[in-house]
């Protein structure tokens, strides 16, 4: 078989490219540089070429364990975790909320020193409270953490695969406008995107109804230069509640998950004032860049956030970026072990 | 890193002409052959390797490159987070493949190449070529084409630098810091 | 050398003593017998005492009366897992207070005498004076009022839901109007629920970059302005438990200025930590949300609040807008703080190091020391009425309740020497400036910390 098409043309990096990335634990986008984004982009790449081969495996991670603890429902992010430990060779094994001691009332802490004492070496976490991924990092000395997925926090693989998915098609992200729609508020998908695209230095809008707007994530605020000497990481996020407006121009338009026990708790009107505004659908795109891509982290309510015919259309990365997560996951579980073997 | 240079650029030169000529001969010309360079100094040797043959027998020959990171089994001694893909131009399956890398040590690099190979299907053969072989096995692997044997001491280390990597020709013996 | 069971005449000599009551601020020998405060002068000779007397050396030192604190969690009845009185009062002696005011969110709560007579039986001979607050509501439920004068029978000093706010208006304003002849505050914790669904920390910019729910500071003003309205419509006596936001204060200040009677307090924390110690930097608003985030010591209501608001909290405490400060310790067992910011209970233990936290407003010199001590002293008395005074002051004749502290003193908070069983403080591992170096309840030496008091005795 033919391992790739790829006719890039063979770059020799310098030594300062083979500084290995260490890092013990995933829980946000926050603490990445964009070096270091960067870089697990570049790993990833490699990573998905071997998706792509005939033979999908490697022995990288051979005799390494991973659990995926998930306290919330999700078939995609676990499997794609799961899809991803195997492929490196790493044994896998998947706890639930519904069949383990989780029911029995064990803590969190708990959970995560039994599963250290049993030798795992990566915890990949989702739960439905902010911060637990920390806790768990903070309090266990020899596993890796990844967070999959904490409240209303933060979701890095998800924010790192959208990089990667939007890097594929659009080159440069720097100077790239960014438009992210919905529940911004309540979306830890949408938090990640923002410290992701900011770093790379697109230029990132956020849009949705004004109640589901959130407070600017640091102590400058959305689209303000820095004071007191610390540059604002958000100088080039704005927030403009008018999608017609957003769009205008936009390079990449993603559209988040909206949960219909937003409108029950009176964020919006209805469903019905929510799409009249807020859908992604044709007259909107056609606002955007001619080639402006849309994305999802889905699962998607079809017709709701997007339109049937956008979901589907030809600049839909919808299902490239599931394919993408997987070669993310890789690329993190790789350095993630790798950290780990040059800690001790 | 202050080292002693023990081959210069002409003499690498000449070191890649011979082994083309071992590659052809034992192969019977280079129908059916396939290079493939070990990043990241394997691939500038299987390049000039594949150069000599296109400019002796107007033979094209397929140059792969193998990131073979994802099949070492030092992960544990040695973290290199940089991972690049594998291409490989054409399916190696009933072809001979030559793995080619800049030094030959342990066997350990050769072994993930010949792993990382045959994941990427059935070849007819393996072959191993290498510019140094400075001894000190691990492994029951032997170099099939070898430009110049250099006998070291397991404190040194032997860097190879090419222009395309480097911006020079050469290879040096630096003692282990 | 610790003498706790020391009771004989105590000359403490060459301190600073402070005095509000008495507007005494200067170089004077205090002297202690039978329980009381015998004198205060420029200089009390030690030859003419008896032989039993303990001189202690107070140069370098502030000598102020004890520290009044009309807000803490004892957890005793119910809780004993967290906090007893005896623990509660240990810590209290520490921290250089001689006065605590226990909360009635205990189980049972302090809702009839039976359960105020328990406290007294409990706190009797502990290392401080224990007075328990009552009850607003039956049972803390916030339907019916408690019997109140029966309370206040029995030993109450104040009037409180705390935990919970008297949510319903038309009860806060029954309770505001019954009350008005019993001579003592009712103490509202304002909290509008509506406006905080499932808040755990101050709405702003560190709740929004950590996803977590917010409290904004409008769910604490609302029932600020809500409570100081029905004052006005009412003539009762309203205290407002730890304000923590630049609104309130603004209220308070502009009710005080229309005459109506309303007290505040506000916590050490407010006054010196900032929402941003929930990133796990020690209020370091740069660092990013490593491991360290979701400090759950930081988890406390009202939260932690902006800089603005501490601002605002300072400047209330020094022009007297806000009369007094309190603690609202709130002693936690390790596993109510060892989970998930959301899981965790709202509170910190902050006996120990309330002297220590709220010092830095004086070392920063946005408050005198002794406006401090005033807030620490006669600003709880006041704000409680006529039985306190009598622990407020070193007027002779007085019980002889007494801090010594030296202001300046660095040291590094380490909760596994806390006495209080809750060790639940953001500022484990933090070094203060101010600590306490005796304290002395009714002419009894409660506690000392050899290290500060290092002059040793004469006697």
């Amino acid at each position: 078989m033919v391992a790739t098409t790829s006719n890039e043309p063979e770059v020799f990096p310098g030594n300062a490219a083979q500084v290995p990335v260490l890092r013990r634990h995933v829980l946000d986008l926050d603490d990445f540089t964009a070096e270091e984004i960067t870089a697990t982009l570049d790993n990833a790449a490699a990573m998905r070429a071997v998706l792509e081969r005939d033979v999908k495996k490697v022995p990288a991670l051979r005799g390494r364990v991973i659990v995926t603890l998930f306290y919330e429902a999700s078939t995609r992010t676990r499997i794609s975790f799961e899809e991803a430990g195997k492929i490196l060779s790493a044994d896998v094994i998947n706890m639930t909320a519904s069949a383990s001691s989780i029911e029995k009332g064990e803590s969190l802490l708990n959970t995560g020193l039994t599963l250290q004492a049993m030798g795992v070496d990566v915890i990949v976490v989702r739960h439905p409270h902010s911060g637990a991924p920390h806790f768990l990092a903070r309090n266990l000395n020899n596993v890796a953490v990844i967070n999959a997925g904490d409240g209303a926090h933060a979701h890095p693989t998800q924010g790192l695969l959208d990089l990667y998915t939007a890097r594929d098609h659009l080159g440069e992200l720097a100077g790239r406008k960014v438009v992210i729609v919905g529940d911004v508020l309540h979306s830890r998908v949408a938090r990640s995107a923002v410290w992701g695209f900011a770093k790379a230095g697109s230029h990132v809008v956020l849009s949705g109804p004004p109640t589901l707007m959130p407070d600017p994530v640091a102590p400058g605020g959305w689209g303000s230069a820095g004071n007191n000497g610390v540059e604002n990481p958000l100088a080039n996020v704005t927030v403009d509640t008018n999608l017609d407006t957003a769009i205008e121009g936009a390079d990449l338009v993603m559209a988040l998950r909206l949960q219909s026990e937003r409108q029950q708790r009176g964020f919006f009107p209805s469903l019905r004032e929510y799409i009249r505004r807020w859908q992604v659908n044709d007259a909107r795109m056609a606002h955007a860049n001619p080639d402006a891509l849309l994305m999802h982290p889905g699962p998607m309510n079809e017709g709701i956030e997007v339109s049937s015919s956008q979901a589907h259309g030809d600049r839909s990365l919808i299902e490239e970026q599931v394919t993408n997560g997987v070669a993310i996951r890789m690329a993190l579980l790789y350095q993630l072990a790798g950290a780990a073997v040059a800690e001790n | 890193m202050p080292g002693r240079r023990i081959i210069d650029a002409d003499e690498i030169r000449r070191a890649v002409t011979r082994m083309f000529h071992e590659i052809l001969e034992r192969n019977r010309g280079a129908d059916g052959l396939v290079l493939a360079g070990i990043r990241t100094r394997g691939v500038p040797l299987a390049e000039r390797l594949a150069e000599q043959i296109r400019q002796a027998e107007n033979i094209e020959v397929p140059v792969g490159r193998l990131d073979i990171n994802l099949y070492r089994d030092d992960l544990s001694e040695r973290p290199r987070m940089r991972i690049r893909p594998t291409t490989m131009p054409v399916d190696v399956a009933g072809r001979t493949v030559v793995l080619v890398d800049d030094v030959l040590y342990t066997g350990r690099t050769v072994r993930a190449g010949l792993d990382a190979i045959s994941d990427l299907g059935r070849p007819l053969r393996i072959q191993v070529a290498a510019l140094i072989d400075r001894g000190h096995r691990e492994l029951p692997i032997r170099a099939d084409f070898v430009g110049k044997n250099i006998p070291t001491r397991q404190m040194e280390l032997v860097r190879v630098r090419f222009h395309e990597t480097d911006g020079v020709d050469d290879v040096s013996i630096l003692q282990r810091g | 050398m610790a003498d706790a069971h020391h009771n004989g005449p105590i000359l403490i000599a060459g301190g600073r003593v402070i005095d509000p009551a008495n507007g005494r601020d200067g170089a004077f020998d205090v002297l202690i017998a039978d329980g009381l405060v015998k004198a205060v002068d420029r200089s009390i000779p030690a030859d003419g005492l008896d032989q039993t007397a303990r001189v202690i050396d107070a140069s370098g030192l502030v000598v102020s009366p004890g520290f009044i604190d009309i807000h803490v969690h004892l957890r005793e009845p119910g809780y004993e897992y967290k906090e007893t009185i005896a623990t509660g009062a240990e810590a209290a002696a520490r921290g250089g207070f001689t006065t605590i005011c226990a909360m009635p969110n205990t189980d049972p709560a302090i809702d009839n005498a039976a359960v105020v007579d328990y406290i007294a039986n409990r706190a009797a001979g502990a290392p401080a004076r224990v007075r328990a607050i009552g009850c607003v509501t039956k049972g803390r439920k916030g339907r019916e009022l408690a019997d109140m004068e029966e309370l206040i029978t029995a030993g109450v000093v104040a009037f409180s839901d705390d935990g919970d706010p008297v949510y319903d208006a038309g009860l806060m304003r029954l309770a505001l109007t019954y009350s008005r002849d019993l001579g003592v505050p009712i103490s509202n914790h304002c909290e509008d629920h509506e406006l905080c669904p499932g808040g755990v920390m101050s709405e702003g910019w560190v709740s929004s970059r950590l996803g977590l729910a917010g409290i904004p500071a409008v769910a604490e003003e609302a029932m600020v302005a809500r409570d100081i309205s029905l004052t006005e419509l009412t003539g009762g006596r309203l205290h407002l438990a730890h304000l923590s936001t630049a609104g309130s204060v603004a209220m308070v200040r502009q009710a005080k200025e229309r005459g109506i009677a309303v007290t505040a307090e506000v916590c050490p924390h407010h006054l010196m930590l900032t929402e941003a110690w929930a990133l796990g930097g020690k209020g370091d608003p740069n660092v990013a949300a490593g491991p360290m985030a979701y400090d759950t010591h930081t988890k406390v209501y009202p939260p932690l609040r902006s800089n603005a608001d501490v601002a605002a909290c300072v400047a209330g405490l020094a022009d007297g807008t806000i009369d007094c400060v309190a603690t609202d310790h709130a002693p936690h067992e390790r596993v109510s703080k060892e989970c998930t910011y959301h899981e965790a209970a709202f509170g910190i233990s902050v006996l120990e190091t309330a002297l220590g936290t709220l010092m830095s407003t004086v070392h920063s010199g946005s408050i005198s020391l002794p406006t401090l001590v005033e807030r620490l002293t006669t600003g709880p008395a006041r704000v409680m009425g006529n039985g306190f005074a009598q622990y407020a002051s070193l007027t002779p004749g007085t019980p002889a309740d007494l801090v010594l502290f030296d202001p300046d003193a660095g040291w590094t908070v380490d909760v596994n020497k806390f006495a209080s069983m809750g060790r639940n403080t953001p500022l484990d591992g933090v070094t203060l400036r101010g600590r306490v170096g005796a304290t002395v309840v009714g002419g009894r030496i409660v506690f000392e910390e050899p290290t500060v008091l290092n002059k040793g005795d004469v006697a």
